[in-house]
């Protein structure tokens, strides 16, 4: 049959667990920063908290668990791209702070 | 052929599972995506738009990496004292938990206009929108206190960085615009929805396509609570 019928036959329940586990994941995040954690632990939970956010966001309310191979594979590899210019303006980031502080620092 | 199902949407030719799935989709001699268009072009928009929303993010990345200023401390500039005691980031968390529920009630929404409920549908996307304009206020709130009593603009701000403001004002900027734009579409296709026009087509996926766009402005929402405010 239709990849629709999967996708439109699902119980409310469903739903409401991934509210609730979206809560508890927002109120973990929140607690990261009101318990003051520093250093990698925090910015471990952090991505770790974001990344299990957006997979639930994506893949159960947005459908693309049950959506045929060939859209999860359009949608969610191109993407991937963004890492290539996130590593450049990292070294970029990087150069530019090294040669602030040795030419302008005060 | 395509042939209508009861949904109104096309008719899947056999799935088949896995990578070979994804062969015979693009190497036959069809659409590749069998969804209704609706849906796979909203899907192509959000691609574009999180590449618009990762541009931004990326280059807060770079001029906070390369400020030689210290960055202020998102946890003070946006505590909010309640009862004389300042607690860090209440406001934003509520907001947080604002832009979840109405994510949940958004879905719950796509589901009953499968099931054809039309009360409850239009009744959960005005929720949705409910929710929604609640969270645009509380973002006008927060700009005001940051722009009146901290002293924070766009070129510069009494903490530190200058690039504070400018990265501030345009990212969540953009999305309290995306925002705005969700609460009038999900509001006309609520009406919509109460009018009977899906009824009449017999498709109710342009409930599910506003549902998507709701949903990733949720999902953008998570980047940059996670980016800008905790980091």
């Amino acid at each position: 049959m239709s990849s629709t019928h999967e996708n439109t036959q699902h119980p409310i329940s469903v739903y409401l667990w991934i509210w609730l586990l979206l809560f508890v994941l927002s109120a973990f995040s929140y607690m990261v920063d009101y318990f003051q954690l520093h250093g990698l632990l925090r910015w471990s939970l952090i991505i770790l908290f974001m990344f299990l956010k957006a997979g639930l966001i994506v893949s159960i309310f947005m459908h693309m668990k049950w959506e045929r191979r060939a859209l999860q594979l359009a949608i969610l590899v191109p993407p991937l791209c963004l890492l290539v210019l996130i590593g450049l303006m990292a070294i970029e980031g990087d150069y530019t702070f090294l040669t602030r502080s040795v030419a302008f620092t005060p | 052929m395509a042939v209508e199902t009861m949904t109104g949407d096309i008719e899947a030719p056999g799935k088949v599972a896995g990578l070979p799935g994804v062969v015979s989709d693009f190497s036959s001699d069809k659409q590749v995506f069998p969804v209704h268009w609706g849906k796979a072009m909203m899907w192509i928009f959000l691609l574009s738009d999180t590449f618009i929303f990762s541009c931004f993010l990326t280059s807060y990345m770079h001029v906070r990496m390369s400020t030689t200023v210290a960055w202020p401390n998102p946890s003070e500039v946006f505590a909010l004292s309640l009862g004389g005691q300042p607690i860090p980031l209440i406001l934003i968390a509520i907001m947080t938990f604002v832009l979840i529920s109405s994510s949940g009630t958004m879905a719950m929404a796509v589901n009953y206009g499968y099931r054809r409920n039309r009360g409850r549908t239009t009744a959960l996307m005005l929720i949705t929108a409910g929710f929604g304009a609640t969270f645009v206020g509380m973002q006008a709130f927060e700009w005001t206190k940051l722009i009146l009593e901290e002293g924070i603009r766009p070129w510069g701000n009494p903490l530190g960085a200058a690039q504070f403001g400018s990265t501030f004002f345009m990212i969540t900027g953009f999305h309290g615009l995306h925002v705005s734009a969700g609460v009038i579409y999900l509001v006309i296709v609520a009406l919509r929805v109460w009018r009977g026009d899906y009824e009449r087509s017999g498709s109710y996926e342009a409930v599910e396509i506003a549902g998507l766009y709701w949903h990733f402005v949720d999902l953008v929402w998570v980047f940059i609570f996670a980016f800008f405010y905790l980091w």
